[in-house]
């Protein structure tokens, strides 16, 4: 426990401070949910590099809770889906339930180039077709992997801080 | 003089009221501060709770398919004791016009009511999880129970009373008990089951994602929209009049006593402010310590309920035997 303390002490604040608000906004359903944005995330056949960049976004460094957005367990407590991958064949059901459970207002966020076009994945046996395909797209983040600033910077239009 | 007395205490208990119903969602978002910053993050901000809360009551409400009024009733339920709870319990005032429910079972079982209610909403959604996070509150609630019974009841015998405002009020005129044998003991195996019973770690982690670590966040998995914001409202009220007993049990300074007429109208800010003061000391230290802890395995949280209940036991018994 001592160890930590010092470690807590020597280490200091460690998330970066905010760049500027991004000039892009809100979806206009989505602009009174007034700073705070729930997400649920909803990984539809990534290779997973995705949610290494989401993992970092709420990490300490980005920590992207402070503009008020935060990952939640059930898609009942959340106001937008972030979408990563293409839609395989097994999760196009499950990413339809997922988006039916969501009380409106709500949004979809297709995370990563697989998200909006099924980047290399393209073509194969067991997609489907990009997120926009199966459930209505607010935002897209273009990337692969997209780089924590764009996706804090997508996340900040949602929450408008 | 006794007029005025009541009003006081009227006045006192409304204030009350309002302070924990305004301020326990801020309570959450200290707490949280508190986390954040210790990690190295910047930190969302005290408000953001109430951000969440207003937004969530503007959101739709659903009631998934096949539930009934159970699921329906449980957040009016569970918002309805805490509000009563942050009445009763001595907080601001001890004279409080619903003194005579200010008892120690009345209190108890004002909150089981609550988590009863909310764990019958979770079955009633026929969903795994919710079943799961049912069975394991109860596994928790029937441990606290009794642990909080006992350790009050440690601290009413040698008052005579279970009455909350007449403990409060009795350590408030002899302050060289708080430091007695049966105190502590009180105090350390109240401080257990306080974090218990709110869902802190180690018992519980508030912030979990994982579903199959859950505990109370498994109960209330299906809520959506209003209801959430009801059920999240409770539970950060809950939060705060059980962390302000025990603030008031074992550090009483500030409430408002049994003074007469305008001098106990005037001790109302002074006891709101003291009471503010020290449930955000409880609450940032409580949030400090989680840093540094991990959540327990299920099977080891009866271990340490049995522990804080053997504490309460001992205090039970010391009360008796030094008296
Ligand atoms: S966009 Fe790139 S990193 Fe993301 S899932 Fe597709 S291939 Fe993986």
């Amino acid at each position: 426990m001592k160890d930590l303390l010092r470690k807590i002490r020597k280490t200091g604040r460690v998330a970066e401070d905010p760049p500027e608000r991004p000039a892009e906004s809100a979806p206009d359903a989505l602009r009174e949910l007034g700073g705070s944005v729930q997400l649920r995330h909803v990984d539809a056949g990534s290779c997973n590099g995705c949610e290494v960049e989401i993992a970092s976004v709420f990490g300490p460094v980005y920590d992207a809770e402070r503009y008020g957005a935060r990952l939640v367990a059930s898609p009942r407590h959340a106001d937008a889906l972030v979408v990563t991958g293409p839609v395989t064949r097994n999760m196009e059901m499950a990413l339809r339930r997922t988006y039916e459970a969501v009380p409106a207002p709500k949004g979809v966020i297709a995370l990563g180039d697989c998200a909006r076009n099924c980047g290399v994945f393209a073509g194969a046996y067991g997609v489907v077709g990009a997120v926009r395909d199966v459930v209505p797209v607010d935002v897209e983040v273009p990337g692969c992997p997209p780089e924590p600033e764009a996706i804090v910077a997508a996340l900040r239009g949602l929450t408008g801080r | 003089m006794s007029g005025s007395t009541t009003l006081a205490g009227t006045v006192g208990a409304a204030a009350q009221v309002v302070l924990v119903a305004a301020g326990s969602p801020l309570l959450v978002g200290v707490m949280r501060q508190v986390r954040a910053r210790l990690e190295g993050r910047a930190g969302a901000g005290v408000l953001q709770p109430w951000r969440d809360l207003r937004k969530l009551l503007r959101k739709e409400a659903i009631t998934p398919h096949g539930t009934g009024p159970v699921f329906r009733a449980a957040p009016l339920v569970l918002a309805a004791t805490a509000l009563v709870a942050a009445g009763v319990v001595p907080i601001a005032t001890t004279e409080s016009p619903l003194d005579g429910a200010a008892d120690l079972f009345a209190v108890t079982a004002l909150l089981a009511l609550g988590t009863v209610a909310l764990a019958l909403a979770a079955l009633d959604t026929a969903t795994a999880f919710g079943g799961m996070g049912a069975s394991r509150e109860m596994t928790v609630l029937a441990l606290v129970e009794p642990t909080i019974l006992m350790s009050v009841f440690a601290l009413s015998v040698p008052v005579g009373s279970t009455n909350l405002g007449a403990i409060v009020n009795s350590t408030l005129h002899e302050p060289q008990r708080v430091v007695s044998p049966v105190s502590l003991l009180a105090a350390v195996a109240l401080a257990v089951v306080v974090i218990a019973e709110t869902g802190r770690i180690p018992v519980d982690n508030p912030a979990t994602h994982l579903e199959l670590t859950m505990i109370h966040e498994a109960m209330v998995l299906e809520y959506a929209g209003p209801d959430l914001a009801l059920v999240e409202w409770a539970s950060a009220m809950r939060l705060t009049v059980l962390l302000g007993l025990v603030a008031n049990l074992f550090a009483p300074w500030g409430i408002a006593g049994a003074d007469s007429g305008w001098v106990a109208l005037a001790a109302l800010p002074l006891a709101l402010a003291a009471f503010a003061a020290k449930v955000t000391l409880l609450g940032g230290a409580l949030a400090a310590g989680e840093v540094f802890m991990a959540k327990l395995r299920m099977f080891r949280v009866p271990e340490l309920l049995a522990g804080s209940f053997v504490l309460a036991l001992l205090a039970v018994a010391a009360s008796f035997f030094l008296a």
